[in-house]
């Protein structure tokens, strides 16, 4: 268990960055040669190039990509250089304590009474107090968000500018990028999902689109500030659908309502009809948010797994690993590519089942 | 299960970050540029019916200028022709009246000529008469020198008297 954890963070720089990933390939065959490389890690590095040239040791790809895949208290840069993120938890008898995470050393190391588990959450030191603990840090997954959203911000408040600047003439420069976009998602999604009202909910939709977009393809570029799974996780997720849920629920007319308390079929069908309408209205929020997950953290998974082949048959023999790296490669080229696909298509997804549902419960002659 | 349980923080994080995107977004990025597409698309809607509207005045316009220049086309026409009947009337007119003139002149010629020849028959019928009296005084006196040359000349004027009196009668 040691073992791992020690060869664990050498093994995550690799997949929090595909470009440095090139060089850390060769380093990690030819360590021997490349100690110089990483002055301040020589030790560590010894230590590795002799555990995976010599020793019987696994590597243990489903644990690297599952900690690529999960929430993290550091982002992993490259080597051992990461950036340590601060925590922010608050319990009823500390109360909130800020500090940065670099103090638990990653994992190795208590503080305040606290410690980092496996799956890097945060515990009480003494494993037998059961106070309940409110982790607020600001995490990988959320530092990730938060630049994506600024990113956004910046994007979408230039082009409003531009838009009032040049008041009355063609689009230039970056709006001709966003206007598409816009105008897809109004005149193909809002507009023919919703109705004449679709003015209204244009900004929840536009909103949802754009932050799962642009998080999803900051989630695909490989290094930082990018790589982080955002939209793959589930917690983000969840609060996308409870807004769609909330916002659904909140305007829904009475043609909505009747339609799943008085539905139009034999009062002897309602015991069966009404629970299924009720089961329907829970399980559309619930499903696009596993959808949305599922998709994106599996993307990441693959293009992960065809990457750690390199490492597993490295593992066996540097020289298979060496013939295999091309394959994997262009395997995680094609797969990057299909991604991009995937980020469009699933923020248009998830953007056009808020709008389905919108008009669902603002379509006003229901049993016309 | 570390993957599908939603963690407090993030869910925190994600509903603030969220609502104030929400939020900025809706108030300074959707409405602005909204509001900036419409007003292009409504723009550009009227120019195009203004276009169209032009191109149908512009039609107009030529037609109405056709028929104009048609009609004083044929305006022109009928001046033209008038003028020709005028003309032809004028000179017409003219042509009698000159012939009327000349036919006046020669009639009234004639007439000064007819006059002129009898006032000149009527002195030569004097002429010739006075001629004929001295002539026939000179002829009378050498006759009548004698009675019976006078009686047989009386009785033999006589007679011819009546007979040119029977003949006329």
């Amino acid at each position: 268990m040691d073992g791992v954890n020690k060869q664990m963070p050498y093994f995550s720089a690799l997949f929090s960055g595909y470009r440095s990933s090139k060089i850390l390939v060769l380093s990690l065959f030819f360590a021997f040669f490349t100690f110089g490389l990483f002055a301040s890690d020589t030790e560590h590095a010894l230590e590795k190039g002799h555990e995976n040239t010599h020793s019987e040791e696994k590597i243990d790809p489903g644990k690297l990509i599952m900690e690529h895949i999960s929430d993290s208290h550091d982002w992993h840069l490259w080597g051992h250089t990461s950036i340590p993120l601060p925590v922010i938890v608050y319990t009823k008898s500390q109360g909130v304590s800020v500090f940065s995470s670099s103090h638990f050393n990653h994992g190795h190391n208590a503080y305040k009474g606290f410690r980092l588990n496996e799956n890097n959450q945060i515990i009480w030191e003494n494993e037998s107090n059961s106070e309940a603990i409110y982790d607020l840090s600001i995490t990988k997954n959320v530092l990730a968000m938060f630049i994506a959203v600024i990113t956004l911000l910046i994007i979408m408040i230039s082009v409003a500018r531009t838009y009032s600047r040049r008041h009355g003439q063609a689009p230039k420069g970056f709006v001709n990028i966003i206007e598409p976009l816009i105008l897809f998602l109004r005149d193909d999604v809002a507009k023919s999902s919703i109705g004449t009202k679709y003015e209204r909910y244009m900004p929840l939709i536009l909103s949802i689109f754009f932050f799962i977009f642009v998080n999803n393809i900051f989630g695909l570029i490989p290094i930082f500030p990018g790589g982080a799974n955002v939209t793959g996780n589930i917690a983000i997720t969840m609060v996308l659908a409870l807004v769609v849920f909330l916002t659904v629920n909140f305007i829904g007319n009475k043609y909505y309502w009747k339609h799943i308390f008085l539905p139009d079929v034999p009062k002897a069908m309602y015991l069966i009809i009404i629970p299924i309408e009720i089961l329907g209205v829970i399980l559309r929020p619930f499903v696009l948010m596993l959808r949305l997950f599922a998709n994106i953290t599996a993307g990441h998974i693959i293009i992960l797994a065809f990457f750690s082949l390199i490492f597993i048959f490295g593992a066996m023999n540097p020289w298979l690993g060496y013939a295999v790296s091309p394959l994997s490669v262009a395997f995680t080229l094609f797969m990057s590519l299909l991604e991009l696909l995937v980020a469009f298509l699933q923020a248009y997804v998830f953007a056009l089942l808020t709008a389905i549902y919108i008009g669902m419960a603002i379509e006003e002659h229901h049993h016309a | 299960m570390e993957l599908v349980t939603p963690a407090i923080g993030l869910v925190f994080w994600m509903l603030v970050t969220f609502s104030l995107l929400l939020f900025i977004l809706k108030k300074y990025a959707w409405k602005p540029i909204l509001t900036s597409m419409k007003e292009r698309e409504e723009t550009i809607e009227k120019s195009l019916q203004e276009a169209a509207n032009a191109r149908a005045e512009m039609q107009k316009l030529n037609q109405q200028n056709e028929n104009l220049l048609a009609e004083a086309r044929a305006e022109r026409e009928t001046i033209l022709k008038e003028a020709r009947e005028i003309k032809g009337k004028i000179v017409s007119e003219a042509k009698n009246a000159a012939d009327e003139e000349a036919k006046r002149l020669i009639s009234r010629a004639k007439d000064e000529i007819s006059r002129q020849k009898n006032a000149a028959l009527d002195e030569l019928k004097k002429e010739v008469a006075q001629f004929s009296l001295q002539i026939a005084q000179k002829l009378v006196e050498k006759e009548l020198e004698n009675n019976d040359a006078q009686k047989a000349l009386i009785a033999d004027q006589l007679s011819k008297l009546d007979k040119r009196q029977k003949a006329t009668a």
